[in-house]
């Protein structure tokens, strides 16, 4: 072959191979989806402020279906309570549904445990929901590609795309996910989108009648959520796991996991 | 090239095809990288929408004022008018078309929700007047005493 021939046969394939590299391209060119990059949604949660009533679960169970009796829930609220001598003891009885009601803490098989008044150095509650991670892990081992991140930061489950495999239950960190009984899919807080993006506040933080949730935009320096994640002291859950969650906590300490 | 070489071939070809055609079909045309690229945003675009589309079953003290005006400005004083209506009157669906009548939740368990004496003291629920439920009034319905907008005894 000559060295002309060589080169004008490479030239060739170059050409064709890389035609056809773009004709298998399974992405397809999409339109910008009311893309606001304005926008990305962030909650914040004050402990403080939190009584422990679970009207924030029962309205989340009713706004999204979840059904009412099965132990799964897409917002729960835990109970610490840290001894005098160090010890941390935690409850959330039916992910604090019908709310705390009792001094007793529900220990599952070891029973109900009752914490002496006078060994109690702390006691509060702290809600939980999705933390809607910039860098969520449970997307990123979703095989199919039915869950994913919207532009606006929130994580959602395509159900018709679901095939219950269960890696995301598994991969997030927090334990928000979880298998839906009826629908059988992955399940998980949608941050109420249907909700946000027509104006309105989460089922969770209308319900909160202390104003401990709050849902709002990080991108707006002038939106009450921002301004006290930027200008006051809040945590997020699991820092080291590198997620970087989006819902910030006031009153965190290091007992919280 | 021989004849046993290329019939192999072409059945993998076949089944390329095949399967890409298979894909082309099934797989939305929406459906790919969005904005958050590949390793986050892979997915059907039209689901966004879907989940934007989903019903709302509790609409908020504004739209009970629509109607029940009056009773909200009556109430704007009481003590529990940080509770939104709908916690104890129930999700208002599409009331007033779909239910009637709204179910009112009147259960003690509902008003021990926040008013079970509990030790908490690093949280709020400390400041919240508290009962024994096992020993305050047991087996009686709170609302039989206590006005359940404005419940403090003293103020009735």
């Amino acid at each position: 072959m000559k060295r002309r021939d060589f080169l004008k046969n490479t030239a060739v394939f170059v050409a064709g191979a890389s035609v056809s590299v773009s004709a298998l391209d399974f992405i397809t060119p999409k339109e910008l989806f009311a893309a606001n990059p304005q926008l990305k949604w962030g909650f914040l949660v004050d402990t403080h402020k939190c009584v422990g009533c679970g009207f924030c679960v029962k309205a989340c169970k009713t706004e999204n279906d979840i059904p009412y009796e099965a132990n799964v829930t897409r917002t729960w609220v835990e109970r610490y309570v840290i001894k005098k001598d160090g010890d941390v003891v935690m409850d959330c009885p039916k992910g604090a549904r019908d709310g705390y009601t009792t001094k007793l803490l529900d220990q599952n098989h070891s029973g109900m445990l009752l914490v002496p008044e006078d060994e109690i150095a702390q006691a509060f509650f702290v809600p939980k929901l999705c933390n809607h991670c910039t860098t969520p892990a449970c997307v990123q081992v979703c095989p199919v590609g039915a869950t994913y991140q919207t532009a606006d930061g929130v994580v959602l489950v395509d159900r018709s795309w679901c095939i219950g495999c269960g890696y995301c239950i598994m991969g997030c960190p927090y334990g928000v996910r979880f298998f839906h009984p009826v629908e059988h899919v992955a399940d998980k807080c949608t941050f109420c989108y249907h909700r946000i993006s027509k104006g309105g506040d989460t089922a969770c933080a209308q319900a909160c009648p202390f104003d401990a949730r709050q849902i709002g935009n990080l991108k707006d320096p002038n939106d009450p959520v921002a301004q006290t994640v930027l200008n006051q002291r809040v945590g997020v859950l699991r820092d080291e796991y590198g997620t970087k969650p989006n819902v910030y906590y006031i009153g965190l300490n290091k007992e919280v996991r | 090239m021989k004849n046993h070489v290329w019939r192999p071939l072409f059945v993998v070809i076949a089944i390329a095809i095949g399967i890409l055609l298979f894909r082309a079909f099934y797989v939305p045309s929406d459906f790919g990288s969005q904005e958050q690229g590949y390793t986050f945003g892979y997915h059907r675009l039209s689901n966004e929408q879907e989940w934007k589309d989903y019903p709302e079953k509790y609409k908020g003290n504004d739209y009970c004022n629509e109607c029940h005006d009056d009773k909200i400005e009556e109430l704007e004083s009481a003590h529990h008018s940080t509770i939104p209506c709908e916690n104890c009157h129930g999700a208002a669906f599409d009331h007033p078309d779909d239910p009637e009548k709204l179910t009112i939740d009147r259960s003690r368990e509902l008003c021990i929700r926040c008013h079970a004496k509990l030790t908490m003291p690093s949280s709020d629920r400390n400041d919240i007047p508290g009962i024994d439920p096992a020993k305050h009034n047991q087996g009686e319905e709170c609302s039989e005493c206590h006005n359940p907008h404005n419940p403090s005894l003293e103020d009735m």
